[in-house]
């Protein structure tokens, strides 16, 4: 093998490397990208289907119920717009509580309940999931 | 008064950068005056002492608290144990960039000092595109992050520190990548030095290495650490997350991890040059934007301090500029820089071609899943990237690479035979197929990841200490020692990934105190659940016994707490080791019936991940002290 030749098919295969790795990034976030959804939306664009999403609104006031089993809760989230039920199974936040932020993720079932594997509420006074601060700030103004 | 020193101190050190810069840039056109260059090297070593004392003057004022400090006042406490104290100069946006500009400097004035055996000439320009990176980061701590700045009127009581990261293993998690991050710095200014001086040879790598070698160890320590810090702080069971955060300290030790490779063959082999210097650069780019990911305020985490879009703007700026600069540079003289030496198909340097080139699809793909939801919120998409996606695709290509690391070591350099390899791989694919086997028999229904993980960590495990078979041990070099510890350390972090993923068994329960529950082969019974008070916190504590068969109980304690200042819920995690794996209790709320939600776990082999990694990082040091002293003799400038 010649000299040139040698870099030449080095750099050819860096290239391959490179594009393969976008190829394989590619197909694997058509598939398995979270989007993020409000209950509005769910209403606006119906079901995502079987695929894991985020879930992002407002605990609804007196709709936290337990089951028998204690560790299985049901809820409401709602966005002003529309409301959608959950379910989650696990030690919810500490600051998950009624009229108060959360995002779920998990995926929807065919009937519409969500079922959640994943619970994310406010961490501490400062903070807040990013795409929750952008709803709650679309909601806000649409209610006011 | 001790605030103003350092920032003199700091604005004095960024007057040498510039200095440094331009003895640098014009002794490189001024050929015929060699005092010129000289004089860089006490400039580099001033720069670095006086970046060093404006950082322990930060500290000084974080000892004493003194609140007149804007920065001391948002992060201490007067009441905050010493170690906190200390630890929260840098658990902060400035303090932790002040930290980043004065590693960087201390390298750049460490080079000057001890380094003796490349030209010149390479040496002027490494220290030039030192201090000019070096530089852009003094501005953006003086123009942008002043750590020193004053509040007036002082307020009597500083906010305290972030609950979350009041841990003794936490207070040194931040250095350490830092040393890794910034190590990487040294790498990528010798890559400059050496593509404006065309000295792109052996020499150039043997000078590099060491600094590579140590970057390596440190980022591999910080991972590792702050892995196990996830794991047992945040009570979620997970030792991987995926997290952004995470990921930016990933994607440079997954760059550095390929330099390491192709730095050895060209400092032994004299190949693969333009493709050292290539990663030299992309290694440091991802140190950058691993800075710029955590300290952008573009994620919202613990590690993110800043929320100032202008802090944001300035670390892309600098990172745009850097990174362009530094491609730009390559893409005019890479020509310049001549062919290396030849090898075979079949060839130790084949082998780490074949390492590089998977660690770069294994970093394009982390890149793009931690870079497209950014993107995609720019442009008004909600999405996240999370486990389902890097999962599968990391991780299968990771087996990948870990099969091509079990037979590298075993091949000659230059040239060797396919038939030869597949009879010296012939025990350790033996082993492998005997666990698959094995595996596939007594746990048919565990995932595809898991079995093929299992059995690639019996073949890169047997493989990895092949290289010492019908060797005399003692006199095998120390770095082949750290090779062999590495590889062997990676076999067993997977064998740890995967068992952990394969048997791990989990149980969510809520018990009256006397209940009991089982999860995998132990019996757990809830005693009681006490209030206790801590120096900051108070909290909730389960008593739980916990019983495998007829041994004698371990009693766990997990607590649910309450930090007063600032006031903060965490939930403590209860972790009993034992040989074959860990014991893992979480205190939930307590229900309108009087019962306790437990969330246990029982993981098994789940510690040789940790273990693995600090193997991981021992090879790294042991090779780099193994090289240090092979190459103690090796002719210097000097003696020219």
């Amino acid at each position: 093998m010649k000299a040139k030749n040698q870099r030449l098919i080095l750099a050819v295969f860096a290239a391959v490397a490179v594009v393969g790795a976008g190829l394989l990034a590619v197909s694997g976030l058509q598939e398995e990208a979270a989007f993020f959804y409000a209950p509005g939306d769910v209403e606006e664009q119906g079901l995502p289907g079987d695929r894991a999403v985020r879930l992002g609104g407002m605990v609804k006031e007196k709709s936290i119920r337990q089951d028998a089993d204690g560790v299985t809760v049901h809820f409401i989230v709602e966005d002003g717009k529309a409301e959608v039920p959950v379910s989650f199974k696990g030690i919810v936040p500490d600051l998950f509580k009624e009229n108060s932020g959360v995002v779920a993720e998990g995926k929807f079932q065919p009937n519409g309940l969500f079922v959640a594997d994943n619970l994310l509420a406010k961490h501490d006074e400062r903070y807040m999931p990013p795409e929750l601060a952008g709803k709650m700030h679309k909601t806000n103004s649409l209610t006011q | 008064m001790i605030a103003e020193l350092g920032l003199g101190l700091l604005w004095l050190a960024a007057g040498l950068a510039v200095l440094q810069f331009f003895l640098g840039a014009i002794a490189l056109r001024m050929k015929g005056r060699p005092d010129l260059g000289l004089a860089i090297q006490p400039v580099a070593v001033a720069q670095g002492l006086l970046a060093g004392l404006s950082f322990f003057a930060l500290i000084y004022l974080f000892i004493v608290s003194d609140m007149s400090v804007k920065l001391v006042a948002a992060n201490s406490h007067s009441e905050k144990p010493l170690l906190y104290k200390i630890s929260g100069a840098w658990g902060n946006h400035e303090g932790s960039m002040l930290l980043w500009v004065t590693i960087l400097s201390v390298a750049g004035g460490a080079i000057a000092l001890v380094e003796r055996r490349i030209r010149e000439d390479t040496l002027i320009a490494t220290l030039m595109a030192q201090g000019l990176t070096a530089l852009g980061f003094y501005a953006f701590l003086l123009f942008s992050s002043n750590p020193f700045e004053r509040l007036n009127p002082a307020p009597p009581e500083g906010n305290g520190l972030n609950p979350l990261l009041q841990d003794p293993g936490l207070a040194f998690h931040p250095p350490t990548l830092y040393l890794g991050y910034v190590g990487l710095s040294v790498a990528f200014s010798f890559a400059v030095g050496a593509l404006l001086t065309r000295d792109v040879g052996p020499a150039f790598a043997r000078a590099m290495r060491p600094w590579v070698l140590g970057a390596w160890a440190f980022l591999t320590i910080g991972i590792t650490a702050g892995s196990y810090w996830a794991y047992y702080e945040l009570g979620w069971g997970g030792w991987w997350f995926w997290d952004p955060v995470e990921n930016a300290s990933l994607m440079p030790w997954l760059a550095a991890t390929a330099l390491l490779h192709s730095v050895t063959v060209l400092a032994t082999r004299d190949s693969l040059r333009a493709w050292t210097v290539m990663l030299a650069v992309v290694a440091f780019s991802m140190s950058m934007v691993g800075t710029f990911l955590v300290r952008s305020g573009i994620l919202t985490s613990v590690h993110a301090f800043a929320v100032d879009p202008e802090r944001g703007s300035f670390i892309l700026a600098l990172l745009l500029l850097y990174i362009g600069g530094a491609l730009a540079l390559f893409a005019f003289r890479i020509s310049t820089v001549r062919e290396g030496a030849q090898f075979d198909p079949v060839s130790r340097e084949a082998a780490l071609v074949l390492n590089n080139l998977l660690l770069t699809v294994i970093l394009g793909v982390v890149l793009i899943g931690t870079l497209y939801p950014i993107v995609a919120q720019a442009m008004g998409q909600q999405i996240s990237i999370g486990p389902p996606y890097f999962n599968p695709a990391a991780g299968s290509v990771a087996l990948l690479l870990i099969l091509a690391m079990a037979a590298g070591p075993l091949l000659r350099w230059r040239r060797d035979g396919f038939a030869l390899l597949v009879r010296r791989l012939a025990v350790p694919v033996a082993l492998g197929l005997g666990v698959l086997i094995s595996v596939r028999v007594a746990a048919p229904d565990i995932g595809t990841l898991s079995w093929l993980g299992l059995t690639t960590a019996a073949v890169a495990g047997a493989a990895s200490i092949a290289p010492l078979w019908r060797r005399s041990l003692k006199r095998t070099p120390l770095f082949t020692w750290g090779m062999v510890v590495a590889h062997f350390g990676v076999a067993v972090a997977l064998a740890g990934m995967a068992a952990d993923t394969a048997f791990m068994k989990e149980r969510l329960v809520a018990v009256a105190e006397g209940g009991e529950a089982d999860v995998g082969p132990f019996n757990v019974r809830l005693k009681a659940v006490t209030p206790v008070i801590g120096p900051n916190w108070t909290a909730l504590e389960a008593r739980i016994e916990a019983r495998r068969g007829d041994s004698p109980p371990v009693v766990l304690r997990p607590q649910a707490r309450h930090y007063m200042d600032p006031p903060t819920e965490t939930s403590e995690a209860a972790i009993t080791t034992l040989i074959d794996g860990q014991l893992y209790v979480v205190l939930g709320k307590v229900n309108e019936d009087g019962r306790w939600q437990l969330r246990l776990w029982w993981k098994p082999w789940v510690t040789l991940i940790w273990f693995g990694g600090i193997l991981i990082a021992l090879g790294g040091i042991l090779a780099l002290v193994g090289r240090l002293w092979r190459e103690r003799r090796l002719p210097t400038r000097d003696d020219q």
